[in-house]
């Protein structure tokens, strides 16, 4: 940490603290490729000579364990050259990320109902999927876990519990003026990433392997494929140059079919692409995890909250893969925005007999903020003031608290006024009256208006992750080329990069490159996640320009018996005092000079710590706040809705590329509105995905934008020295579109005259919508 | 022979396999991969392409090119013959974008960018139809495109700018040789071994009698899932939808035909013109690229319980015609169906057309369709209602239903209690609701629960009720922007 410090002191003097606003406007590098049709994703990559096709054969029960398994028909099948089982895997079998539990392919037991158990290789696509569904598997079933209240009575955990407490719970429940418990079941997501899972391994001289994939962790699918092959992670080399969109679903669970993929390319020495279907991908990729959480208040007649007993299950599905740190970033951000004065939060991660839950925009983070969220409403509808109070006078300040429930002081609070601001903008007021009088004049429709803010904490809880390589060449003719750790999903994260770049070198973003994400050009490189990448990446490329410019401050000094560190970077020129020289020249003279002109970077977060012994310490370099207003109808007799209109206000600091930040927002709302709303991942009673097609699982159609959508950014200086004091936006706003799932419920409030706080599990669909409708109905007769 | 125009070069077709979908052809024939594969069912619209054939209206000096986004993915070789294919490649004219590709990078309207060849294509689409575009208008031109990034907010806005901008491009510059061109192939004799494509009736019932072994094809959009999802071959097809019989549409005594081959944007125009009230249903029906190429008829023929076409037809008291090149008969549509997915369809036989008489004076249609999504999702209860009102009388009254039995549904029951009492007693109200309480016994299924559905027929006659009498005040019953 230390070191950390002294070398960004040092280089203070060559680095540019702000991002030049031309600068700012920059499009997404690739688009005018995405728009042509000729940007390449891993199907697109041209044929290797002698190319084959893989596909996989899966499980028809949940549960069971292996008898035997006949291929003799898949290997009949027209167009077969290979059938591989796990017994046929020369290295490691599993490949669980961080901990154990995942087979490449099923070894011995079925874990999941779809679960990999054989592969094919054959010449057609078609010959290969025709294959896959030809293989006799004789498994003795036994009776899956398929829910989290059966995990429970099972006591079936994928890891331990964890809890975090601060101050003394159940005094502070017992003294409470009033109480309130409620529970809640949320739904999970399939991530539905555009371009399905796909990996094409080509083998090279030896026992070397030239992987392309669609992935967010390159360096853990170089890691993977080199065990299950049993060589050393330098002979593979892994190329990710863009995915179809990832969030989250590429994170670790891109890595098995590369895996498979190599698997078959080594014992054939013949290029193979492995593609899946797109039903095949539903059924065999992990989901957002579904969640079943518990919260028991204590609350004063004001509606200030005293404390907060929560409790978080995550169903985890078969194996711990990234499970651990999703229930821990749940349990972080149960309190969201919320000071509560006592509390403990209590985070399980259940087992069950579905593919293994992983990673998604929010990383557990959504399904614990709701809680938070849920909360809320519960004490408003108890006093009997508007929601909006209630959330305001709880919020983290001097007058609450500042201290969180892991003990981290909440520093660079900025809700205050983004509330206002929003509030004031989106005329929250005037339009509440205006609901109020809609919903006494109309039996049928109601509406409803929430706002709701965001506190997302950003770094990786697993601190190691939080560093990050990048490699900067400087051409003979000043053009760049920058490689980083990061990977590009459609982010924007290379035209930041690009930016950031043709920021430091004071050159356009034309003279830069990203090139694809290589492991052979940056090492042991972290996932593309928890919004990190242009704070990481970022940060380790301006490290790498910095070193560059130093060298070229340092010859062109010489040269004009000038100091180095007056040496300025602007405008395609290197101007020191009266003396310029161009961009060009520089470049040339210090080349003919003998100068390097590459480097590599490097960067680690500082300031973070936490002990998950104790549940107490810093995990976030700093928080990214927002806030939204939605306002919504509602069909009393049919439960089907609209979402009217949206204002967002988000926290991303200083832009670096607004349009850009603006796209994330906008994008992350509505893949959150979907989680919230249409979305609905169905199991039969057998533990088979049954929504698992786009025929059955509905994510946002361009009709469910709001008619209405203002989307603003807060731009405030990030405090800490992020990348020019910029925010990360990758997942915080997916949490706003928690507003939508409020005033959803508070047009079903307005049923029981604000009375009830409607138990409303999520997804909301019209079913569901309905079915609230009839309780309240039948709750106000009552009483 | 299968010829087309591949943007402006001649493709023609002897040797393929008869299933061989449009976007498998591009992708892994042409080395055309700017169409993306997102699903293979034609639910994401990544596959879009659009095809241009002269417009069948005008006389051939003053022809114009229609052109029509289709979802390549479920769609086969045959559907090509004697049009223009254009691809996302084929936009961009030497160094410089195309007006749609170029307010897209405008807008910042791509993300990932997988799903942008697709929604250029929808949007290109829309350009060159010419029709002036509102945001409602491009919303339902885009439903059929999937978007996981963006929100869609700037490809709304792109595709708003672009369309009320438009300026004459290459193809608009190259339209008389195009059409000249495509003129020329409808003079050969299209069709392969496997790819049967008679242009009447007569040569459809000899291809039918011949080809024993061939499946009729008319839009594709749902045969293609046998091939694209279920592996399954289709070696040898008929294609209906050059058969001029089946595709015309007529008025005449009171009655509407509609050729069974006609496809759902084909038969818009003239439906919403005698029904408006379906306009709704109608938008929300799949999506703009499946409507371009799924018939009517294949709607019908599918028999399945949630087509959103055969309740409204059973409301309107439609007839289908069946034809086996000799003799036509026909029946009510509700009498079609026996029982899930089958049909009284006969070997030899086909659907030719279908009968709807046209709306008399105080007949009032309402047709309700709730799914989990509004654009482009499958119906939970599709539920058409007509009804016809002599002050406040009930005259005639008629009603289809979909996703509530295996197959699509009338409800005699209502008319038989309904039909001389007042509509607007809340005994009208009741007996309907009680009607509907006992008729159905729908299943829960992936989509919503039978719970769920049995109160959406009772819920959706209250609306009914509520919407087709007159309050002192107006009842809002819709949220959404459609009603």
């Amino acid at each position: 940490m230390r070191k950390l410090i002294q070398q960004h002191n040092v280089n203070e003097d060559t680095a540019q603290h702000l991002i030049t606003s031309n600068i700012k406007n920059t499009p997404h590098e690739s688009a005018v490729r995405h728009v042509s049709g000729s940007a390449r994703y891993v199907d697109d990559i041209p044929a290797p000579a002698n190319l084959a096709h893989a596909a996989i054969g899966i499980s028809s029960e949940a549960s069971g364990h292996i008898c035997s398994i006949d291929l003799t028909d898949v290997f009949a099948s027209k167009g077969v050259i290979d059938v591989i089982i796990a017994q046929d895997v020369p290295g490691q079998i599993d490949i669980g990320p961080i901990f154990k539990g995942d087979p490449v392919l099923a070894d011995k037991e079925i874990k999941f109902h779809g679960q990999p158990i054989f592969a094919v290789l054959a010449h057609t696509v078609e010959q290969a999927r025709i294959a896959a569904t030809l293989a006799k598997i004789n498994i003795i079933p036994s009776n899956p876990i398929l829910t989290i209240d059966e995990a429970q009575k099972a006591s079936s955990y994928v890891r331990p519990s964890h809890s975090m407490a601060r101050g003394n719970i159940t005094k502070a429940l017992a003294e409470a003026e009033h109480t309130a418990t409620g529970s809640l079941s949320i739904g999970g997501q399939e991530h539905l990433y555009l371009e399905g899972q796909i990996s094409m391994a080509v083998p090279e001289e030896e026992d070397r392997m030239l992987i392309f994939t669609s992935s967010q962790h390159p360096s853990e699918v170089q890691k993977l494929v080199a065990e299950v092959l049993a060589v050393k992670l330098h002979k593979i080399v892994v190329d990710m140059r863009r995915m179809g969109g990832g969030f989250g679903g590429k994170e670790t669970q891109a890595a098995q079919w590369s895996c498979i993929a190599a698997l078959l390319a080594a014992r054939n020495q013949r290029a193979v692409k492995l593609r899946l279907p797109r039903q095949q991908d539903m059924i065999v990729t992990g989901k957002r995890h579904p969640f079943e959480n518990q919260f028991h208040i204590g609350f004063t007649s004001e509606g200030n909250i005293s404390g907060a007993k929560i409790t978080i299950k995550g169903n985890c599905g078969h194996s711990p893969d990234l499970s651990d740190a999703i229930v821990d970033r749940a349990m972080l951000h149960a309190d969201n925005s919320y000071y509560l004065p006592h509390c403990q939060i209590d985070g399980h991660r259940m087992k069950t007999n579905q593919v293994s839950h992983t990673a998604f925009r929010g990383f557990g983070g959504p399904q614990g903020m709701i809680m938070a969220e849920a909360i809320m409403d519960t004490i408003a509808r108890k006093v009997g003031k508007d929601a909006l109070t209630i959330r305001k006078q709880n919020l983290y300040s001097e007058a609450t608290g500042m201290t969180t429930p892991y003990h981290m002081e909440v520093q660079d609070n900025v809700l205050h006024e983004l509330i206002e601001q929003l509030e004031s903008t989106s005329n929250y007021w005037q339009r509440r009256d205006a609901i109020t009088l809609f919903n006494i004049n109309n039996p049928i429709i109601k509406k409803g208006l929430a706002l709701t803010p965001v506190k997302f904490g950003i770094s990786f809880t697993a601190k190691h992750l939080n560093q990050a390589g990048a490699l900067v060449h400087v051409y003979t003719d000043g053009s760049i080329q920058a490689n980083h750790g990061g990977t590009e999903m459609g982010q924007g994260l290379h035209t930041k990069i690009s930016q950031i770049v043709a920021n430091e070198f004071g050159v356009s973003v034309e003279d830069v490159d990203i090139t694809s994400t290589r492991t052979d050009k940056v090492p042991n490189t972290s996932p593309t996640a928890a919004s990190s990448g242009t704070d990481l990446n970022g940060k380790a490329v301006q490290n790498a320009c910095i070193i560059i410019k130093q060298r070229l401050a340092q010859f062109f000094a010489e040269q004009v018996n000038g100091d180095p560190k007056d040496v300025l970077f602007v405008n395609n020129q290197l101007i020191l005092g009266e003396h310029t020289r161009t961009w060009f020249d520089a470049v040339q003279q210090a080349y003919i000079g003998r100068v390097s002109l590459s480097a590599t970077g490097f960067y680690k977060t500082p300031k973070i710590h936490y002990n998950r012994e104790t549940g107490q310490g810093r995990p976030f370099f700093y928080f990214a706040y927002g806030a939204a207003v939605s306002e919504v109808s509602i069909d009393t007799l049919t439960g089907e809705y609209k979402v009217d209109r949206v204002d967002i206000l988000h926290d991303v600091g200083v832009s670096l590329n607004p349009a850009i930040d603006k796209g994330q927002i906008e994008g992350g709302f509505i893949q959150g509105m979907g989680w919230l709303t249409t979305e609905d991942l169905r199991w039969d009673c057998a533990g088979k995905l049954i929504s698992n097609n786009l025929a059955t699982y509905k994510i946002p159609a361009i009709g469910d934008t709001p008619d209405i959508f203002n989307v603003d950014l807060f731009e405030k200086p990030n405090q800490e020295d992020s990348i020019y004091h910029s925010k990360a936006v990758g997942e915080p706003p997916l949490m706003l579109a928690i507003s939508v799932w409020c005033a959803l419920k508070d047009a079903l409030s307005s049923l029981s005259n604000y009375q009830i706080d409607p138990p409303l599990p999520t997804p909301a669909t019209p079913e569901r919508v309905l079915a609230c409708v009839n309780t309240l109905i039948k709750e106000v007769a009552c009483e | 022979m299968i010829q087309f125009l591949l943007n402006n070069k001649l493709v023609s077709i002897e040797n393929e396999r008869a299933d061989t979908t449009v976007l498998h052809f591009l992708r892994d024939k042409q080395a055309l991969t700017g169409t993306k594969e997102g699903c293979a069912s034609g639910d994401c619209g990544a596959c879009t392409v659009v095809v241009a054939e002269p417009s069948s209206c005008g006389d051939n000096e003053n022809q114009q090119l229609d052109y029509k986004a289709i979802n390549s993915c479920v769609t086969f070789l045959s559907a090509l013959q004697g049009k223009q294919l254009i691809t996302v490649e084929h936009l961009s004219n030497k160094q410089s974008l195309h007006p749609v590709q170029q307010v897209m990078v405008d807008h910042n309207a791509s993300q990932c960018g997988f799903c942008t060849p697709g929604f250029v294509m929808s949007i290109f689409a829309l350009y060159k139809q010419g029709d002036s575009v509102n945001r409602l208008s491009a919303i339902n031109a885009l439903s059929g495109n999937l978007c996981r990034c963006t929100g869609y907010k700037p490809i709304i806005e792109a595709a708003l700018d672009v369309c009320n901008a438009r300026v004459a491009d290459q193809f608009s510059e190259a339209s008389t040789s195009t059409i000249a061109q495509l003129s020329a192939l409808t003079k050969t004799n299209a069709g392969t071994e496997n790819l049967i494509l008679p242009k009447s009736r007569q040569a459809l019932a000899q291809a039918i009698r011949k080809h024993h072994d061939a499946v009729l094809v008319a839009g594709s959009t749902d045969l293609a899932l046998v091939h694209t999802q279920q592996l399954q071959a289709i070696n040898k097809m008929i294609s209906v939808t050059g058969v001029k019989e089946l595709k015309r549409i007529e008025e005449a005594d009171n009655m509407l035909t509609i050729g069974a081959a006609c496809t759902l944007s084909g038969l818009q125009s003239i439906l919403l013109n005698h029904f408006p009230a379906l306009q709704e249903v109608m938008d929300r029906f799949a999506s703009v690229p499946i409507r371009n190429q799924a018939t009517i008829g294949g709607n019908i023929a599918n028999a399945s319980p949630i087509g959103d076409m055969p309740p409204i037809l059973i409301a309107l008291n439609a007839q289908v015609v069946l034809d086996n090149g000799m003799r036509y008969r026909s029946m009510p549509v509700a009498d079609f169906f026996t029982g899930y997915k089958e049909t009284k369809l006969k070997n030899n036989e086909w659907l030719d057309s279908i009968k709807i008489p046209l709306p008399t004076a105080n007949q009032i249609l309402r047709v309700y369709k709730v799914s989990k999504r509004i654009e482009d999702d499958i119906s939970a209860v599709c539920m058409a209602l007509n009804i016809t009102l002599n002050n406040n009388n009930v005259l005639d009254l008629s009603a289809g239903f979909g996703g509530v039995a295996a197959s699509p549904k009338n409800c005699l029951n209502l008319s038989n209690k309904l039909v001389g009492m007042q509509w607007s007693s809340i005994e009208s109200l009741k007996q309907g609701q009680q009607i509907l309480l006992n008729e159905f016994n729908p299943i829960d299924d992936v989509r919503a629960s039978g719970a769920y559905r049995k109160q959406l027929l009772q819920n959706l006659w209250h609306r009914f009720w509520l919407e087709t009498n007159n309050h002192e005040h107006r009842i809002e019953t819709r949220v959404s922007q459609h009603a």
